[in-house]
């Protein structure tokens, strides 16, 4: 059978009470005072849509592999490149094979259905072995609107294809026109809305509405047949509403993820059926409908092999949290021009033909480890550093991204540029061998200890914006257990 | 079979600028002081030098690449200038350099210039570091600097040792103050202020554990040596200086690679020093060295050195350090100039900066600092990170 095979999430560390941004800027707009509720989750000052994405598509494949993986399609409405596949750089990331189908979907915030859609259709096609659907956004708004309130950051993928499946597809309706509700052109920052009202009553209201009725009457399926029915949708009100007019308990509407993460643009619905996925039972019938320039519904069937697959991805993903003061997250967000000085300023070029070479080391994280003495190496080297060994060109690929290593040393550093300084770095002994030094992330001074565990997570290293660089690499995160 | 340097050269003359933040002074103006002073020194007229190496190690800044900044300044009539640059270690590797060319008889008067203006960055510390390591290194090495390298040392001491941070801050604190004491004596040092060990402990924190008094100073200098055969030295002067050992070493990569290195020494430091003292027939240091001038580019690095130059024990340096043994009138006086953590660290010169003490001190020309009679003096230079060094160690004597 042919559905989903695995699912991941990963919500940056970071999250801010929303009441804090609204006490600096709520006088902006005092009515925004009904937003001030709950938490978003924000992105480190190194993550982007692209590291959220391959966050959560390591969670994804962390059980199952990437064995067998043919494609990866990412939906994002914030794509770090225009030209550049970010696709194809987390499909790097991924060590993935380099024979895999790749592609960026953008332009609605449907785009994340719409991935998971097409994984769907390439499976079932025949064409495509498995394939991966992500979906991550990380949208930036102006200070004191609504957007700032709403939006949050956060990545999901799924795996699609042949096997002990999760769910399976039952079939999709699709609604497609020009509603303008919001809009951004490529040389903007921000994007700009029509009236509120008018966005909740037509865009949430009725294209929700269309492509749902859509979907049951093409599938010939009763609306109270659905255990689950999961579309975004910021407004509480229209959520029952919703139900109502549907004929169903409003209790079977999911409950977006808005008080704990935010609106994470393509990546909310998908976000949704994640957590729906956490909890549900074999034969339940789950509508998951994306919105944006129209409406997409998809019907899903909870199928057997959600009873063995291990599960609880997604509370994990909320527990590891740490908060973030509002004057920070303006400064990630670039939202204030923040003094760098002159030593921030000096960023030495990318030599992109380095980086082509080595992108299996750089992106991947893959070093070697030598065919004579075991010794895993990194970065990888012709000759075998083990001083006992020396063998030269009896190397094979030894990937560490997926390692685990101890903490050997560390600092603070002061004088190094860093968007939060004190930079962090240290030295990694890897678990099963091989030792370099890592940027370390998402983790305090204080919370530093010689010897205690580090997992590798995929970071912009450094941005060069004058050449329009984005420095990929890996850094070390401290494992802290779960917050509060 | 080598036989080594040991007593086949001489340094006959040297000179050395007063170190500092010398916005007024360009390269030209501190290669052409240490010069004169150096030719003065030696009694020997310019021409008379047949080859010479110019130290320098950064580029981006400073006087650029190539050996011609030197031969025309000094206006050298077309005779070999050779740029030498091997990080921290450039100065002593020209000083190497130029001693082999005289052993070997190719020559039998040289120079050896150290020069580095690092003041024209418009930042403080070294200039950034990711231009540094190639094209490679800068997409894949962490966001480090200098101060943040050696602070892991320190991390990793403490945590190995046992030793609450706190605790031994302190006793890298007294490293700091026994050099700036010395400094404060030095009309030629950068920073000429004693300091007490609560000045340091409450210094604001560069690299955590170290604070601004754990750090060396950045700034500008120039240093020469005049460099001939025992022979030739002879008829110049009486209290010519004689090279006994000349090692470097630099790393194979596995401190940084291989998961052998326990991080709180430095392998090429180890592996200099053996090999300096085999050629300087060198049994006992602690009890044959009789100053040495360490590369005190921070308080924990001078603390590991003096256990990887085997003149401390493993684990024990801090008690030659509290004990007083390694100040001005202890058993091994080090930095007794000041060190690099008064003159600051232009890096091509501080090699020879260094070499400049020593032979001072060992004609007893070292005013208010002079040790009393010492026969052997050491000079170390480690240039790049701890698990990431080339080291260079020098020995000189009588």
């Amino acid at each position: 059978m042919i559905g989903i095979l695995s699912y991941g999430v990963y919500i940056p560390r970071y999250r801010l009470p929303r009441d804090k941004a609204f006490a600096s800027m709520g006088w902006v707009n005092p009515a925004t005072r009904g937003y001030a509720r709950g938490e978003k989750a924000v992105a480190n000052y190194d993550e982007d849509a692209v590291t959220l994405g391959v966050e959560a598509t390591r969670a994804c494949l962390k059980f199952t592999g990437s064995e067998g993986v043919t494609g990866l399609y990412w939906a994002s409405t914030t794509p770090p490149y225009i030209e550049r596949q970010n696709s194809a750089i987390m499909a790097s990331a991924l060590n993935l094979s380099e024979h895999v189908e790749t592609a960026d979907m953008t332009g609605s915030l449907r785009a994340g259905t719409s991935a998971l859609l097409a994984a769907f259709n390439a499976t079932a096609s025949g064409r495509c072995d498995k394939i991966l659907a992500v979906a991550s956004d990380c949208r930036v708004s102006k200070v004191a609107s609504t957007q700032e309130y709403l939006f949050g950051d956060g990545g999901v993928a799924f795996l699609v294809g042949e096997g002990e499946v999760l769910a399976s597809l039952q079939g999709s309706y699709s609604v497609s026109c020009d509603f303008v509700d919001y809009r951004r052109t490529t040389r903007e920052v921000f994007g700009r809305a029509w009236e509120d009202r008018w966005i909740r009553d037509l865009g949430y209201g009725r294209l929700i509405m269309d492509a749902l009725t859509g979907l049951l009457k093409e599938q010939g399926v009763l609306p109270q047949s659905l255990t689950r029915v999961v579309f975004p949708c910021p407004y509480p009100a229209l959520r029952k509403k919703t139900a109502t007019r549907l004929g169903i308990d409003p209790s079977r509407v999911q409950e977006p993820v808005n008080q704990a993460v935010g609106d994470s643009g393509v990546a909310t619905p998908l976000l949704m059926l994640a957590s729906v996925l956490e909890e549900a039972s074999p034969g339940q019938l789950i509508a998951v409908v994306g919105y944006g320039s129209g409406a997409q519904a998809l019907l899903l069937k909870v199928e057997e092999g959600i009873e063995g697959y291990k599960r609880g991805n997604w509370l994990k993903s909320l527990t590891v949290r740490a908060e973030i003061s509002y004057e920070k997250y303006l400064a990630f967000k670039e939202l204030v021009p923040l003094e760098v000085g002159i030593r921030g300023e000096e960023i030495a070029p990318t030599a992109l033909s380095v980086l082509w070479r080595e992108r299996k080391a750089v992106l991947g994280l893959v070093g070697s480890r030598c065919k004579k003495c075991g010794t895993p190496i990194y970065p990888p080297q012709r000759v075998c550093v083990n001083p006992g060994c020396g063998a030269i060109d009896e190397m094979e690929e030894y990937s560490f991204a997926h390692r685990t290593g101890r903490l050997f040393t560390f600092t603070a550093d002061n004088l190094a540029f860093s968007m939060d300084p004190p930079a962090l770095y240290g030295v990694i002994d890897f678990d099963g061998g091989g030792r370099y030094w890592f940027d370390l992330t998402d983790c305090a001074l204080e919370d530093l200890k010689v010897g205690m565990e580090v997992r590798m997570s995929f970071r912009r290293k450094y941005v060069d914006k004058n050449r329009s660089i984005f420095g990929y690499f890996w850094k070390a995160v401290p494992v802290l257990g779960g917050g509060e | 079979m080598a036989t080594g340097i040991k007593d086949k050269v001489a340094i006959v003359g040297m000179g050395c600028t007063k170190f500092g933040e010398l916005w007024d002074k360009g390269a030209e103006d501190l290669m052409v002081e240490a010069f004169k002073e150096a030719i003065e020194d030696a009694g020997i007229e310019p021409k008379e030098i047949q080859a010479a190496w110019l130290a320098t190690c950064y580029e981006e800044i400073n006087i650029g690449k190539s050996a011609m900044p030197l031969s025309t300044t000094l206006k050298f009539p077309f005779i070999p200038v050779t740029r030498v640059e091997n990080l921290c270690a450039s100065g002593t590797e020209a000083f190497r350099a130029a001693c082999y060319a005289v052993a070997s008889g190719a020559y039998d008067l040289v120079l050896a210039l150290g020069v580095e203006k690092l003041k024209d960055t418009g930042y403080g510390g070294l200039p950034e570091l990711s231009f540094t390591f190639g094209t490679r290194n800068r997409v894949i090495f962490p966001n480090v600097t200098a101060p943040g390298a050696f602070a892991m040392m320190a991390t990793r001491y403490f945590s190995k040792y046992g030793i609450d941070p706190d605790e031994g801050k302190k006793t890298l604190a007294r490293i700091s103050v026994k050099s700036h004491h010395n400094g404060a004596l030095n009309p030629k040092a950068h920073l000429r202020r004693e300091i007490t060990i609560e000045d340091v402990l409450k210094a604001p924190i560069v690299a955590w554990p170290l604070g601004l008094y754990d750090c060396c100073g950045v700034s500008d200098g120039a240093a020469v040596a005049i460099i001939t055969t025992p022979d030739i030295a002879r008829g110049l002067r009486r209290d010519f200086v004689k090279v006994k050992a000349l090692q470097v070493a630099v790393t194979s990569g596995e401190e940084l690679m291989y998961q052998g290195w326990d991080g709180t020494h430095v392998e090429s430091t180890c592996r200099a020093a053996a090999r300096a003292y085999q050629e300087a027939e060198i049994r006992n240091p602690r009890e044959e060295i009789g100053l040495m001038e360490l590369h005190d580019c921070f308080s924990i690095t001078e603390l590991v050195t003096y256990e990887d130059l085997g003149i401390s024990p493993r684990g024990k340096a801090g008690e030659d350090v509290n004990s007083g043994f390694f100040d001005l009138d202890g058993r091994i006086p080090c930095q007794p100039d000041g060190g690099l953590k008064c003159f600051g660290h232009p890096i091509g010169a501080s090699g020879l900066r260094m070499m400049y003490e020593v032979y001072k001190q060992l004609q007893g020309k070292a005013g208010e600092r002079q040790v009393k009679d010492p026969r052997l003096g050491l000079t170390h230079n480690l240039g790049g990170f701890p698990p990431h060094s080339v080291v260079s160690v020098a020995i000189v004597g009588k």
